[in-house]
């Protein structure tokens, strides 16, 4: 009998279980977004003025990276993968034998400015200059109309997606010279070069502030305008991914980004918006 | 029916430790192991060059493991001396009062999370280095070696003194009865007599430092190269996982690239927690 009723327990906690997460699942108001740390800042203040604008949605949104969002999207764990870069053809082949079908909207570009100690006398480099430091052909920076010091040269760590950009725009594919250090994030990256005044460095324009010097690459000056003009070469477009073109609330939650006033949020924490 | 139910359930969360151990030697096992078809052991081990995404890829993590090994060295040095001395003096020399003042000190210290360790080295200590050794950057082995030194201080010192405080009495009372003042009796009888019990604190130390993550990655600056230099950037294997875990592409080589490093690493640590157990036992 005593058994019986410890039976009758296990099942009942397990339908509840069930119940719940499928419940949880097919809740219509519920929006999940996983994905990368550079576009994290975006989705969360829109997903609060959103939540704000529509009291009965709830929007979850984690980080993790590109890679993490869309192996959550190929795994139904998230309705959004958050992406700095473009869908990579393996992770497409991956989808495709899962029956999905990655869709990407671009919500915003990333220009990536080049910094350096405001003490540094060189304002202006070329891409093939830029290219020559981090593959540690220029060593010096005489070289390129400076001081006689030695240049650190400061990158992103291999994985994130500003360097996948960098290594594709500035190295065009090519290796950084092993003492390159590898930073972490944005602001590691941006405190190492305010405190060494012979380091390069490189961040999103949203992380320029007036501790550090921005250069002017191949003539142009890292800005909002010259980004989207496209006269700015550093630059990436910020993507969502989608499973099938954008339905339902995940439409209207990127229609909300792509609106002017999500575009408004997408300056404020420090994008470019691609309107 | 009660204590019944739950006397059978307790030996349930004993087993689940051994679960969890398992689950994750299987995981890196699994995950780990792919990377050997397409790069074999010793090149993946042995290599110098570690270029993960770069076309064709290269995975070598001998300066991974350098730079995990200069740093952990690094934090040894600081923390043996200050850890035994810590121990020593607490449990030989300081009085009964100094001793309940100092010692949740110390415990304190390890409970103070890693990423404040990592924050405060990046924007005080790094910047402190530099200026005083006339470096172009901040972020060194020598500055990860400080702060992982004070990071495992704590499990130094108050293993060790434990240790040390568990010699019998009647040792010290026999070495002083012989004549040997309280010097001789520390460094010729209490030490040596807790000389196992103070390796299993170094031991348990080199894993504090050696597994350290948060840290290593705000502050060794991450570049893989192998340097005898203290003053150079290095890069220790868990900053390299956490850094690049993110954005790998699932199942592809790099993914299974971290996951051996991550194998690497446990079979380390594993290495040394069953040293120290040896050690304490006896």
């Amino acid at each position: 009998m005593l058994r019986l009723k410890k039976l009758g327990l296990l099942i009942l906690i397990a339908s509840f279980v069930t119940v719940y997460s499928s419940e949880a699942r097919k809740r219509p108001n519920t929006l999940t977004i996983t994905g990368s740390t550079t576009v994290l800042p975006i989705a969360q203040r829109t997903a609060e003025e959103f939540m704000e604008l529509h009291p009965k949605v709830n929007i979850s949104v984690r980080g993790g990276g590109s890679g993490v969002g869309i192996a959550a999207l190929i795994d139904g764990t998230c309705s959004i993968a958050d992406a700095s870069r473009p869908i990579k053809t393996k992770e497409i082949a991956t989808c495709r034998s899962k029956g999905i079908n990655p869709v990407g909207t671009v919500i915003a570009k990333d220009g990536i400015a080049i910094i350096v100690h405001p003490s540094n006398s060189v304002k202006e480099l070329s891409l093939e200059q830029l290219k020559a430091i981090y593959a540690g052909e220029i060593s010096k920076w005489s070289e390129v109309g400076g001081k006689t010091k030695p240049i650190v040269a400061i990158s992103r760590d291999v994985a994130s997606g500003t360097f996948e950009v960098f290594k594709k725009l500035v190295l065009k594919g090519g290796k950084t010279k092993e003492d390159a250090l590898m930073l972490a994030s944005n602001k590691a990256v941006a405190t190492a070069v305010v405190g060494a005044p012979d380091a390069i460095g490189y961040v999103g324009i949203g992380y320029l502030s007036s501790d550090v010097k921005s250069l002017v690459i191949e003539g142009v000056t890292p800005t909002n305008e010259t980004v989207v003009s496209g006269e700015y070469k550093i630059a990436r477009p910020l993507y969502m991914y989608t499973n099938g073109e954008p339905k339902g609330l995940a439409k209207e939650f990127i229609d909300f980004i792509l609106s002017e006033e999500g575009q408004k949020i997408v300056e404020k924490v420090g994008f470019v918006p691609i309107k | 029916m009660k204590k019944n139910f739950i006397e059978r359930l307790l030996p349930i969360f004993a087993l689940l430790t051994w679960v969890f151990l398992f689950g994750i030697m299987l995981i890196l096992f699994i995950e780990g192991t792919p990377i050997f078809k397409s790069v074999p052991i010793f090149r993946f081990i042995f290599g110098r060059h570690w270029y993960p995404v770069h076309e064709p890829p290269e995975f070598g993590i001998l300066p991974l493991i350098c730079g995990s090994l200069m740093v952990t060295v690094g934090a040894l040095i600081i923390a043996i001396p200050f850890g035994l001395g810590c121990a020593i003096y607490l449990s030989e020399i300081a009085n009964r009062a100094v001793r309940e003042v100092v010692k949740p000190f110390i415990e304190m210290l390890a409970g103070v999370p890693s990423v404040v360790y990592g924050f405060f080295g990046m924007v005080l200590l790094a910047p402190m280095i530099q200026k005083i050794f006339h470096l172009s950057i901040g972020l060194t082995a020598f500055t990860a070696s400080v702060i992982l030194g004070v990071m495992a201080l704590p499990t130094v010192a108050s293993i060790a003194e434990d240790a040390i405080s568990s010699v019998p009495k009647a040792l010290r009372e026999a070495s002083f009865a012989l004549g040997a003042n309280q010097w001789e009796t520390i460094t010729r009888v209490v030490v040596p007599a807790a000389k196992s019990g103070i390796f299993a604190a170094i031991i348990l130390g080199i894993g504090r430092a050696i597994g350290e993550t948060m840290t290593v990655l705000m502050i060794a600056g991450c570049c893989a190269v192998i340097t005898p230099n203290f003053f150079k950037p290095v890069r220790p294997m868990t900053a390299t996982i956490a850094a690049e875990m993110g954005e790998a592409p699932m199942g592809s080589m790099h993914y299974h690239a971290l996951f051996a490093i991550g194998l690497v690493l446990f079979l380390i640590t594993i290495g040394l927690s069953l040293i120290a157990e040896r050690f304490k036992e006896r």
